[in-house]
């Protein structure tokens, strides 16, 4: 095999993977918003002490952890207008966004259900005990210790989503993979063109990494500001 | 006027009937000890109180109010609204057998959260009161201290200056030593002594015959959901009237022996 350096430095500093960066970022922050806030809700759900809720909640889970997100994808995008007769036809952006953030909404809905019943029921009962409501405690006590359990997790689902936005590229969303694939479809030149592709992708990665790190050790259990002065031992 | 009047309060869990026609009324100052094996139904009598958990019949009053109830015209309780069953709890102190101080918070934090957030009290007031609790409890230095650095019977008076700090009219220890190694239960022990001198309104689960026999005006004994015994420590420890509690107290002393 002969490797086109030209055609891959060309395609490297082309400046035409740069909006589609911008957009595959977009979507990945605006569908990892949505699926949080669905799952924030569908957690909430899941414990609820009305037994309506938490079916309801199974059988999203269910169905969109069940059915492949690509399906979905095509689904929100040319099947829903079929259906309406026209009445909701979404451009393909929105339609793709909306694809992603309901279906990963399942995964947050996991994640954070599953943060929320790491807390110690005490935690909760002692907040009440002090005179909470159910509000005040979920957001002052329970929450706050959650988060320790929630955001590790979803940093890989942020990671997982910025690569699974590539699959928008069925629906035509001018994506960073899509734009590889209208490139090589033209010059012929697969393995570059995929190369410049997954290097965008690995610099967004790295990007989202580092941010997950910062986020992760704000978060992490906190120590006393005394003990972190001393050195390990601590006596008297 | 009694503080805490309880009237015929029926408790089930499933198929077990937890409480089966408490009465029990606890004057304000009084220390109450609620003796009695475990599955007797002491513990679920104290929640009740509170109303973290829900009674089936019967009522309880604190200071003369249904805690979590309402009546309705019809004359039966209805369940109140959170926010009003919430304001009557922050009166109503209340201390863990697992201690949960709020493990994300310093001893600090964990005292003024329910001051500030509740009774939306400025913070640095809340800070001062804050201090001067832990002072009272024997623990200034601990202030910045996260709770998995205190011991059990550090965390466990930090809970008790928790408790303090929403100034209740009434506390309500559940089993506090219990899970406590034995060399430690003599501090926490101390702490609600002072307390129950200051004239606080106590009703104390407890294992400790000792903290009964000195502090408590009242020792009652619990057994099968019902109250047996409600007497005078004096009376009770020396001429129980009850064969359940007499049972009970030749077995404890079989253990110590």
């Amino acid at each position: 095999m002969v490797f086109d350096s030209k055609a891959f430095l060309d395609a490297l500093f082309s400046n035409v993977f740069f909006l589609p960066a911008v957009t595959t970022l977009g979507v990945t922050f605006i569908a990892m918003a949505g699926a949080m806030i669905l799952g924030f809700g569908g957690a909430l759900a899941a414990l609820s002490r009305f037994a309506a809720l938490r079916w309801l909640v199974q059988g999203y889970l269910g169905f969109f952890r069940g059915v492949p997100v690509l399906v979905q994808i095509v689904f929100w995008y040319n099947s829903l207008p079929v259906l309406t007769n026209n009445a909701i036809n979404l451009p393909a952006l929105v339609a793709g966004t909306l694809a992603l953030a309901l279906n990963e909404g399942a995964y947050m809905t996991e994640i954070i259900r599953s943060g929320l019943t790491s807390v110690d029921p005490g935690q909760r009962e002692a907040a009440r005990a002090l005179g909470m409501t159910k509000a005040k405690a979920l957001r002052r006590i329970v929450l706050p210790q959650a988060l320790a359990v929630i955001i590790p997790p979803t940093g890989n689902q942020f990671i997982a989503m910025l690569k699974t936005t590539s699959l928008l590229f069925a629906i035509a969303v001018p994506e960073i993979f899509s734009t590889g694939t209208n490139i090589y479809s033209q010059n012929f030149r697969y393995f570059e063109v995929l190369l410049v592709v997954s290097i965008w992708y690995l610099v967004l990665t790295a990007l989202l990494t580092a941010i997950q790190k910062v986020i992760e050790r704000r978060f992490a259990p906190r120590k006393s500001r005394k003990l972190d002065a001393l050195p390990a031992m601590e006596h008297g | 006027m009694a503080l805490v009047e309880i009237t015929d309060v029926h408790k089930r869990f499933g198929q077990q009937e937890v409480l089966r026609g408490v009465s029990l009324s606890v004057n304000a100052g009084e220390v109450v000890c609620l003796l009695g094996a475990s599955g007797s139904g002491k513990t679920t009598l104290l929640r009740c109180i509170n109303h973290l958990e829900s009674i089936d019949r019967g009522e309880i009053k604190v200071a003369d109010e249904l805690v979590g109830y309402l009546r309705g015209p019809d004359g039966k309780l209805r369940e109140e609204k959170d926010r009003e069953t919430s304001a009557k709890r922050a009166r109503i102190g209340m201390v863990f057998q697992r201690f949960n101080l709020f493990a994300h918070l310093t001893a600090e934090e964990n005292i003024i959260e329910a001051p500030v957030q509740v009774l939306r009290q400025p913070v640095d007031a809340a800070r001062r009161h804050a201090r001067a609790l832990l002072a009272t409890v024997g623990l200034a230095n601990k202030a910045n201290h996260y709770p998995h650095e205190l011991s059990g019977g550090q965390q466990q008076r930090v809970a008790i200056a928790r408790a303090l700090a929403m100034e209740p009219r009434l506390m309500l220890f559940d089993e506090p030593t219990s899970a406590l190694d034995p060399e430690l239960v003599g501090e926490v022990l101390e702490s609600m002594r002072r307390l129950a001198q200051s004239g606080m309104t106590m009703i104390v689960v407890t294992h400790e015959m000792a903290f009964a026999r000195d502090v408590a005006d009242r020792a009652i004994m619990m057994a099968d959901g019902q109250v047996v015994e409600d007497a005078p420590p004096a009376l009770f420890f020396s001429a129980p009237a009850h064969a359940r509690t007499r049972a009970f107290l030749a077995r404890l002393l079989e253990k110590q022996a």
